[in-house]
C-alpha cells in the first residue's frame, strides 16, 4: 500500500509533466491545426538555456528567463517559418517542424556537446520533504509538482474568463469570423504558438534535473507526448489532462510491479516447456511487466485508434 | 483536335513506344555499365547502398507524393522484410530451405506486405495529420518491440546471416561486392518500373484523387480509405524488397533498421529529391547518399549541414530538386534558357558561396570550441587555417556577408530574368 502511494505521487510528476507538453501540443493544433513535431525540441531548449543560466546566476532565474527565451523563439519561427510554409498545406507544415526537430537537435549537439550536461536542482529544495514508510519524496518532485498545477489552473483561468481567452476560443472554431470582427488573428496564432513553447520551455527547466539534460531528451519524451495528444483526443484540453496522467501512472506502476509473463502463465494453468532457451515462445515467457512498461503508451494508442478513433475526449473530426 | 492528333501520333501497341522506354532502357544500361567506371569496392559498396535507397524511396513516395499520407514510421516494413530475409538466409545455412538467392528479397517483400494489410487497416483510415501520428506510434512500438521480441529481432545486438548458403545462380554464389551489385540492380529496376506501373494504373491514378480531393473521389465512388489502403500495401510491399537487399547487402539488421531515425531519414531523401514527380526520389536518393557520403569524411557536423539544407528546402523550395529541374522545362521550350545564365551566375553564386562561408564559419567555431587547446590549426576548404586567429575569422565573415549581399542584390534580377524566360514571344505567359 505505502508502495502504490509512492508510485501514485511518482506516476503525478511524470503525468504533470507530459501534461505541460501536451497542453501546448494541443493548444497550437486545435488553434492552427499544425502538429508541432518539434515541440519537445522547444522543451529540451528550456533545458539547456536553463542550465546556461543556472551556471552564472543560479536556478531561480532560469526557471523565469529560459521559457520566455523559448517562446520568443517559437514565435519567430511561427512568424518567419511556419507562416511562409502555411501556403503549401498541413502535411509540409508538419515536415517543416520535423526538420526543425532534427535541426534544433544539432545545434544543441554543437553547442553543449553530445553528452548529458550537469543541469542539478537548486540547493534549496534538494531535501526530503516526507517520507512513506522509508521512500523519502524529495521537496522537489512535490515542487515540480505544485509549479504544473499552477499552470494547468493559470491556463484555464486565462483561456476561460479573459478576453484574450474568449478570443482564443472563439479563433479556434471560427478564425476567419473571428478576423473580420477585426481581430488580428495571425498575431494570436504568433502569441498561441510562443506561450505553447513556453510552456514547453518551463516543463523543461524542471524536468531537466531529474530526467537528465541530454541531446537525446526530446526524442525520448517527443513521441510520447504525440501518444497522449492522440489518447486524449486531438484539441481537446482535458483529454490532454487525463491522458498524460493516465500514461504517467501506466508507466510507473508498470516500471515498479516486476510482474513475469511465467507467473501469469503458471497460474492460467499452461506448464513452461522444458528448455526454455530453445523454445520458439521463449520471449512470452521471460517477459515481464517492467520491460513491457515503456511500450504500453503505444500499446494504449493503438487501442484507442482501433476502438476509438476520436481519443478519449476528442470530439471533432480532423 | 489536337488531342486527337496526339492518340494517332502514338503507335497503337499499348502506348509502348521507344521515347517511353528510352529512359529505362539508358538507366538499365546505366546500371550496367556502373561497376567498369567506379571499380573500386568502396565505390560499389555506396552504389549498391543507393540503389537500396532509391526502392525505399521510390516507395515512400507512393505514400507521400502519390498517396499524400506522410508516415513517421516506414522504416518499420522495409526493417521487417529485412529481418524474415536474414532469418531465411539461416535457414538456408542450415539446410531447412534451398532456394537461390536473387529470390529472397521477393520474401521480404510479403512479409513488409502482411504487415503493411495488418497495420494499414487501422491507419488508413484518415490521411494527413493523424496518419502521420499513427505511423509514427506504430513505429516506435515496433522499434521498442525489438528489444523485447529476442526470437525475432535478435535484441540488441540484432541478427545477422550469411548470403552464400542459397542455390548458385549461373554458377555465382555472391561471395562478391560486385556480384551482389548486379542482383540489386536487377531488382533496382524490376521494383522501379513495377512502382512506375502501379502510378499507371487506375489504384494509383486514384490515389493521386484522393489525395487531391478525398470527397470529390468520394463522390465519384470511390472509397477513399480503400484507396489509401491499396497504395499502403503496395508500398509496405516495395519497402520490404528494399529490406530483403538490404539483408544480402550487409548481412545484418538491428534496431536501427526500425526505429525514427531510419523513417526520418527516408523522408528527408524522398523530400530532398521532390515528391511531385516519380524521379524525384530517385534524384533524392543519389545526391543525399553522395552528399552523406562526401560529408561524412570531411566534417564531424554533416548532419547539421543536412538539417539545415533540409528545412530550407520546405521552405523554400516545396517541390524538391525535381521540381527545381521541372520548373526550367517551360524556358528550356521556349529556347530562353540562354536569358537565365547570368542572373545565375551573379545571384545564385554568390548565394552558394555566402552559404559555403557560413559554413566554414560555423566549422571554425565547432573547432575553437571542441579541439584540444593549443590545437589551433585545421583544415577549411583545402587551406589551412587558424580558428583562433582574427585574420581567418574576418576572413570567413567577409565572404559570407560578401555573398550574401551580393546574392540579395541580385535577386530583383533574377526575378525579372526568371518571368523573362517563361514568357513566351508572342506575351503569353
Amino acid at each position: 500500500m505505502d508502495l502504490v502511494l509512492v508510485n501514485l505521487i511518482d506516476g503525478l510528476v511524470t503525468g504533470l509533466l507530459l501534461f505541460m507538453l501536451s497542453s501546448g501540443l494541443t493548444l497550437i493544433f486545435s488553434m492552427m491545426g499544425v502538429l508541432n513535431f518539434a515541440h519537445a525540441s522547444f522543451y529540451m531548449l528550456g533545458a539547456y538555456f536553463a542550465y546556461q543560466i543556472s551556471k552564472s546566476v543560479g536556478f531561480w532565474p532560469g526557471l523565469l528567463i529560459a521559457p520566455l527565451i523559448v517562446g520568443v523563439l517559437g514565435a519567430l519561427v511561427e512568424r518567419y517559418g511556419l507562416r511562409r510554409v502555411h501556403k503549401y498545406g498541413h502535411v509540409p507544415e508538419l515536415i517543416f517542424t520535423f526538420g526543425l526537430a532534427l535541426l534544433i537537435e544539432e545545434i544543441v549537439q554543437f553547442f553543449w556537446g553530445r553528452a548529458q550536461v550537469p543541469f542539478l536542482a537548486p540547493e534549496a529544495l534538494n531535501f526530503a520533504l516526507f517520507s512513506i514508510s522509508g521512500n523519502s519524496i524529495p521537496a522537489y518532485k512535490v515542487f515540480m509538482i505544485f509549479i504544473s498545477m499552477a499552470i494547468f489552473i493559470g491556463l484555464l483561468l486565462v483561456l476561460t474568463k479573459s478576453r484574450v481567452g474568449l478570443i482564443i476560443q472563439a479563433a479556434l472554431s471560427h478564425p476567419q469570423t473571428v478576423e473580420t470582427l477585426g481581430h488580428n488573428v495571425p498575431l494570436i496564432f504568433m502569441g498561441v504558438f510562443g506561450v505553447g513553447t513556453a510552456l514547453a520551455g518551463v516543463a523543461g527547466v524542471i524536468a531537466g534535473p531529474v530526467l537528465g539534460t541530454f541531446p537525446g531528451m526530446a526524442i525520448v519524451l517527443g513521441s510520447i507526448v504525440f501518444v497522449t495528444i492522440v489518447v486524449g483526443g486531438l484539441g481537446s484540453l482535458w483529454g490532454a489532462l487525463v491522458a498524460s496522467l493516465l500514461i504517467g501512472w501506466l508507466t510507473t506502476f508498470a516500471a515498479s510491479y516486476n510482474v513475469g509473463m511465467m507467473d501469469v502463465l503458471t497460474g492460467l494453468g499452461f506448464t513452461p516447456p522444458e528448455d526454455l532457451s530453445e523454445s520458439l515462445f521463449r520471449d512470452i515467457w521471460s517477459l515481464t511487466l517492467p520491460q513491457v512498461g515503456p511500450i504500453l503508451p503505444y500499446l494504449l494508442m493503438v487501442m484507442v485508434l482501433v476502438f476509438r478513433p476520436y481519443g478519449l475526449f476528442g470530439k471533432r473530426d480532423v | 483536335m489536337t488531342s486527337l492528333d496526339q492518340t494517332r501520333a502514338r503507335p497503337a501497341a499499348g502506348g509502348l513506344s521507344l521515347a517511353v522506354l528510352a529512359p529505362w532502357l539508358m538507366a538499365a544500361l546505366f546500371l550496367a555499365i556502373m561497376p567498369f567506371v567506379f571499380t573500386d569496392n568502396s565505390a560499389i559498396t555506396i552504389m549498391n547502398q543507393m540503389a537500396i535507397t532509391i526502392i525505399f524511396a521510390l516507395a515512400y513516395n507512393m505514400l507521400l507524393g502519390q498517396g499524400g499520407m506522410l508516415s513517421f514510421g516506414h522504416a518499420v516494413y522495409m526493417g521487417l522484410g529485412g529481418f524474415m530475409c536474414v532469418h531465411i538466409m539461416n535457414w538456408m545455412e542450415d539446410g531447412l530451405i534451398t532456394m537461390p538467392l536473387p529470390l529472397l528479397p521477393l520474401f521480404g517483400g510479403f512479409f513488409g506486405l502482411g504487415f503493411a494489410m495488418l497495420i494499414g487497416s487501422f491507419s488508413t483510415r484518415k490521411a494527413g495529420t493523424v496518419f502521420a501520428m499513427i505511423s509514427l506510434g506504430v513505429g516506435e512500438l515496433i522499434a521498442a518491440c525489438s528489444v523485447i521480441v529476442v526470437v525475432f529481432f535478435g535484441g540488441e545486438e540484432g541478427v545477422s546471416g550469411d548470403r552464400t548458403y542459397g542455390i548458385p545462380v549461373f554458377g555465382f554464389e555472391f561471395l562478391h561486392q560486385i556480384e551482389v551489385y548486379y542482383l540489386t540492380a536487377f531488382w533496382l529496376m524490376l521494383s522501379a518500373a513495377l512502382m512506375y506501373l502501379f502510378s499507371r494504373t487506375p489504384v494509383g491514378r486514384m490515389a493521386n484523387a484522393v489525395r487531391d480531393n478525398p470527397e470529390r473521389a468520394e463522390f465519384l465512388g470511390y472509397s477513399q480509405r480503400w484507396v489509401r489502403y491499396y497504395s499502403f500495401c503496395a508500398s509496405g510491399f516495395f519497402a520490404g524488397i528494399a529490406g530483403g537487399l538490404f539483408a544480402i547487402n550487409y548481412e545484418i539488421l538491428t534496431e536501427e533498421n526500425l526505429n525514427l531515425a531510419t523513417s526520418g531519414m527516408i523522408l528527408l531523401v524522398t523530400f530532398l529529391g521532390g515528391v511531385g514527380f516519380f524521379f524525384g526520389p530517385i534524384i533524392g536518393a543519389i545526391v543525399f547518399t553522395l552528399l552523406a557520403t562526401v560529408l561524412k569524411l570531411h566534417t564531424e557536423l554533416w548532419q547539421l549541414y543536412v538539417g539545415a539544407i533540409f528545412v530550407a528546402t520546405v521552405m523554400f523550395f516545396p517541390g524538391g530538386l525535381a521540381g527545381l529541374l521541372a520548373m526550367h522545362v517551360a524556358p528550356w521550350r521556349l529556347g530562353k534558357m540562354g536569358v537565365l545564365v547570368k542572373p545565375y551566375l551573379t545571384t545564385l553564386l554568390p548565394g552558394v558561396i555566402g552559404g559555403l562561408g557560413l559554413a566554414g564559419a560555423t566549422e571554425m567555431l565547432f573547432h575553437a570550441r571542441e579541439a584540444a587547446t593549443g590545437d589551433e590549426a585545421m583544415g577549411l576548404f583545402f587551406m589551412e587555417v587558424s580558428s583562433h586567429s582574427p585574420v581567418a575569422w574576418a576572413a570567413v565573415l567577409a565572404v559570407t556577408a560578401a555573398g550574401f549581399w551580393l546574392a540579395r542584390r541580385g535577386a530583383p534580377g533574377l526575378k525579372a530574368a526568371w518571368d523573362e524566360a517563361n514568357t513566351a514571344p508572342g506575351g503569353r505567359r
